[in-house]
């Protein structure tokens, strides 16, 4: 990383001009970075050509192959705190489609937009036959690149495909080969996250000859159990299966190993690696640059259509433009990858930094949720004894939760009559005994009270001096062999 | 058990003031609640229902736990829901009002919770498995009885409970707005109490001092759950005419007998919360003009803001600084309220202008100008302290300066809201349980001694 952007306004003004979303993305080029991923969204020609009118820039189609029987009742979900969908869950197999309808409409859509990308998603038994065949097919339908599906994790996995391969580096390297003995147009290899470290496959794949790779697929997943039926979800006739999680759950993970394949030297090892396909819980234009700071060339969506339909698409394109443009990147590429080397090792971080978390008096609301969260989740350092109370110090000195409350319930409160009482509430300002402070000598500065508040700004984490030089635990530890003792000696 | 037919024109012109939510709305209503740690609506709730504790559980689906939590701590949930000015209690101390965000709806969630414990057929439950000998009598069978009776029953003790009226629930029953409150609603959540063992005798006055000593030779403990007397008269010439009303009585003959007859125009005298339930029933039953009368400026009203607001919207009129001076009638009713400017003269007292009299046009007049204590039945108890015709507590428990007796609700705080008197007949119904209990463990421990001796 050679530039810092911390100070971006400042390196680039753009004027009026607007960024440049276009992307070339190992050799396919597509009108912006927002492409659908190979899923229900992409199952047919008449789909994709709406979905290129709202604005998307490419398509993976929906996996193509020898067609499949799927059964009723494909997906389930897990709804968090009153919103649906955080995850979604699917059982559905590949296309069920005739191969020649497919292939007929690739060259349909490709012919009326000629300027977007059309990825074909492939998947056929592991035979080299099979699969020279359904590249030449592809291919001559007009598809721009191919993308070998090495991850579905159901069903297909079961008979020898999708992440049976994707699992073991061998069949990967292999089949990749086999692709590319025929392929004329870049080939991606889609990797499963279901296996323990994923730059083993990337680097399979590269071994293999593959121009990209898309990351991740889906993630084995069982959403949920009926406590009526006790049948776990989605329920095909009593029973179910495991399927393939996806939606905004899965983002961190996805952004984890997305991160683990940009930083290997071996396969995309920025610059100049393999270009990355994002996939994974992307729903906005933040998550979509979240995964080209981390490295991805494009970004492919699945989820967020199924549940919002194309039209998010528009957002997408404006967030990411205003957002450029406010940073000053003329260009996808100028910001691809900035993150990657941010992300370390934990034994290169600095030992010396320090944080406290402090509370903004004049936006709290008196939730109490972080003095809660600090007794009961953290370091006991914040303390609801404002108007009178102990000084900083050690535990043993404050209230207790349990405390607190037993004086709440021991209270007894009458219904204001206005002209008696006056007006119940105040003017509408926290009373201070409701406002919580910081021990700043106690707090470890973990973050978990800025996290739970729900008052954006309210709790701020601050750097501190600790008065200690920036050491590492690598430095620390390096020469001579310290006992980890040492780390809590201030 | 007792119950009422529902009369189909009042509940047609009684319709819910808050509707219920339905499943979905409560599940996104709830999972806006902060869970607050130490949750200032609680602390504002007299009766210190776990307010983020019950919400959780409507967003998690646990609806019994849900009303189990609420009833836990508020054996009349279900009417407070409905009847409580949230407004100044709970759902005025949300802390989302300091994040220029709606409150949550605290009291629609309650509801819901207690609609679902009610339609799955839910019963109270008991506290302690252990019969008690232990007797108390409450007297009245308004929210503060229900809630010593109901404690006292749930921890095994024997409760029966007098009342001089034909139904439960003193004001919860006669006296709540029925787009607030339905009566029915009331009785229904009355049976639950009866459900645990609670003995009701209606259509029995306690008055004397011969009758209160029958009832401590019968009884471990008494409680005066006795709310207020009767209804402060207007006192001027022409107020004995039938058509002038106490108001509390109107609200309970439109709730529990036939609809009410209502005038064309009807002038409300007072501006307290009963003085607007009043005039808003008048006009749902009919009456195209009521206005309320009243001695002293907008800010001086005793009603909630809220209700002001309501009433306003209801098409009540309001007239400031007037003063009721004489009701003129002929034989075919009530002409008009004769009336005058009220300004506070040297002395500080109200009085009328000269020459600024009016006639308000009007065939029927309800007043609402307060209670008056029932200094006859509280006077006859022996040894227990009044001060300004209230009884006198220690706070905590509810106990009188007779050790025999208890007291709470409306008679003790002069006259505030069901949730209040409910809270305080709870505090009693604990503090007797708790003696009770005590005592047998001083029993049981002398009792031992006297073995080893």
């Amino acid at each position: 990383m050679t530039s810092n952007r911390g100070d971006m306004q400042e390196n680039g003004k753009l004027g009026n001009r607007a960024p440049d979303l276009a992307v070339n993305f190992a050799g396919i080029r597509s009108l912006n970075p927002f492409w659908l991923a190979s899923a229900p969204p992409t199952n047919c020609g008449e789909q994709i050509m709406r979905a290129f009118d709202a604005g998307w820039g490419g398509a993976v189609w929906k996996t193509i192959g020898e067609p499949i029987v799927n059964v009723s009742s494909r997906y389930s979900s897990v709804d968090w705190n009153g919103q649906r969908m955080m995850g979604l869950n699917n059982i559905e197999l590949i296309s069920d489609r005739p191969l020649e309808v497919n292939l007929r409409e690739i060259g349909d859509v490709k012919k009326r937009y000629p300027q977007h990308a059309v990825v074909a998603s492939l998947m056929v038994e592991s035979k080299r036959e099979a699969w020279h065949t359904i590249v030449s097919q592809a291919e001559d339908a007009g598809a721009d690149g191919l993308e070998l599906n090495f991850g579905c994790p159901h069903g297909m996995s079961e008979r020898g495909m999708g992440s049976a391969v994707g699992q073991v580096p061998e069949y990967t390297e292999m089949i990749t080969a086999w692709v590319k003995e025929k392929a004329r147009t870049p080939v991606i290899v889609k990797l499963t996250p279901n296996i323990s470290d994923i730059r083993v496959i990337a680097r399979a794949a590269k071994r293999g000859g593959a121009d990209a790779v898309s990351a991740i697929n889906t993630i084995n997943s069982i959403t949920g159990i009926d406590l009526d039926t006790l049948t776990p979800r989605p329920n095909v006739d009593g029973k179910s299966s495991h399927g393939g999680y996806c939606g905004p759950a899965v983002k961190p993970i996805a952004l984890n190993m997305v991160q683990q394949v940009a930083a290997d030297a071996e396969t995309a090892g920025l610059p100049g690696g393999l270009p990355i396909s994002g996939i994974g819980g992307i729903a906005t234009w933040k998550d979509a640059a979240e995964f080209i700071l981390l490295g991805c060339g494009t970004v492919q969506v699945c989820t967020a259509a199924m549940h919002y339909g194309y039209r998010i698409v528009e957002d997408m394109i404006d967030g990411l433009s205003n957002w450029m443009a406010e940073k000053g990147f003329s260009s996808v590429e100028e910001f691809r990858g900035l993150s990657v080397g941010r992300v370390t090792e934990w034994k290169h971080l600095n030992l010396s930094y320090k944080i406290v978390a402090h509370i903004d008096e004049a936006k709290c609301i008196g939730c109490e949720l972080c003095y809660i969260a600090c007794w009961d989740g953290a370091h006991q350092c914040i303390h609801v004894d404002r108007v009178s109370g102990p000084v900083d110090g050690h535990v043993e000195l404050h209230a207790t939760p349990a405390s607190v409350e037993a004086a709440s319930r021991a209270t007894i409160a009458l219904t204001p009559i206005p002209k008696l009482d006056g007006s119940a509430n105040g003017n509408g300002t926290t009373p201070l005994a409701r406002i919580p402070r910081v021990d700043e000598t106690e707090c470890v500065g973990c973050n978990l009270c800025s996290l739970v508040c729900p008052v954006e700004d309210c709790i701020t984490m601050v750097e501190v001096a600790s008065g200690r030089p920036a050491e590492t635990w690598a430095e620390r530890t390096s020469g001579e062999c310290a006992p980890p003792a040492v780390l809590n000696q201030h | 058990m007792a119950s009422l037919p529902e009369i189909p024109e009042i509940a047609a012109r009684f319709g819910d003031l808050h509707p219920p939510l339905t499943a979905q709305a409560a599940i996104a209503e709830s999972n806006r609640c902060l869970n607050c740690f130490d949750a200032p609506c609680m602390g504002a709730c007299p009766t210190h229902i776990d307010v983020p504790r019950f919400i959780g559980k409507i967003a998690r689906e646990n609806l019994r736990g849900s009303a189990l939590t609420i009833l836990d701590a508020n054996v009349l949930g279900a009417s407070c829901s409905r009847a409580c000015p949230v407004e100044v209690l709970c759902e005025g101390a949300c802390v989302l009002h300091r994040y220029n965000k709606k409150p949550i709806e605290i009291a629609r969630l309650q509801r819901f919770a207690m609609d679902a414990f009610h339609a799955a057929g839910g019963k109270l439950p008991l506290k302690s498995a252990e019969a008690r000998r232990e007797t108390v009598a409450c007297i009245g069978a308004g929210p503060a009885s229900l809630g010593c009776a109901a404690e006292l029953r749930q921890r095994g003790f024997n409760v029966t409970v007098f009342e001089r009226r034909a139904l439960p629930g003193g004001l919860n029953t006669y006296g709540v707005a029925e787009y607030k409150l339905p009566a029915r609603a009331s009785l229904e959540e009355i049976e639950l109490i009866r459900g645990l063992g609670v003995e009701f005798r209606y259509g029995v006055e306690i008055r004397t001092q011969a009758e209160l000593e029958e009832l401590e030779r019968e009884f471990d403990r008494i409680f005066l759950g006795v709310g207020l007397g009767a209804a402060r008269r207007l006192g001027i010439p022409g107020d004995e005419h039938r058509d002038v009303i106490d108001a509390l009585e109107f609200i309970a003959r439109y709730k529990t007998a036939d609809p009410p007859v209502v005038a064309k125009s009807v002038a409300v005298i007072g501006a307290g919360n009963t003085a607007i339930d009043a005039a808003n029933a008048a006009r749902r039953l009919g009456a195209e003009q009521v206005a309320i009368l009243y001695r002293r400026s907008e800010r001086h009203m005793s009603a909630f803001a809220f209700e002001y607001e309501h009433a306003k919207q209801e098409g009540v009129q309001f007239q400031w600084r007037v003063i009721p001076i004489r009701i003129h009638a002929d034989a075919s009713g009530i002409r008009s309220l004769e009336c005058a400017q009220a300004k506070v003269n040297e002395a500080g007292v109200l009085e009328g202008v000269p020459g600024t009299h009016f006639h308000f046009d009007c065939q029927q007049i309800l007043y609402a100008i307060g209670q008056s204590p029932l200094l006859e039945l509280l006077s006859s108890v022996r040894g227990i302290e009044l001060s300004h015709g209230r009884v006198v507590v220690e706070r905590a428990t509810g106990l009188t300066s007779n050790p025999k007796y208890f007291a709470g609700g409306d008679c003790v705080n002069g006259g505030r809201e069901v949730v209040d008197a409910v809270a305080d007949g709870k505090r009693s119904g604990m503090a007797m349980a708790q003696a009770f209990e005590a005592s047998t463990t001083e029993d049981a421990e002398s009792a031992e001694k006297d073995i080893r001796a």
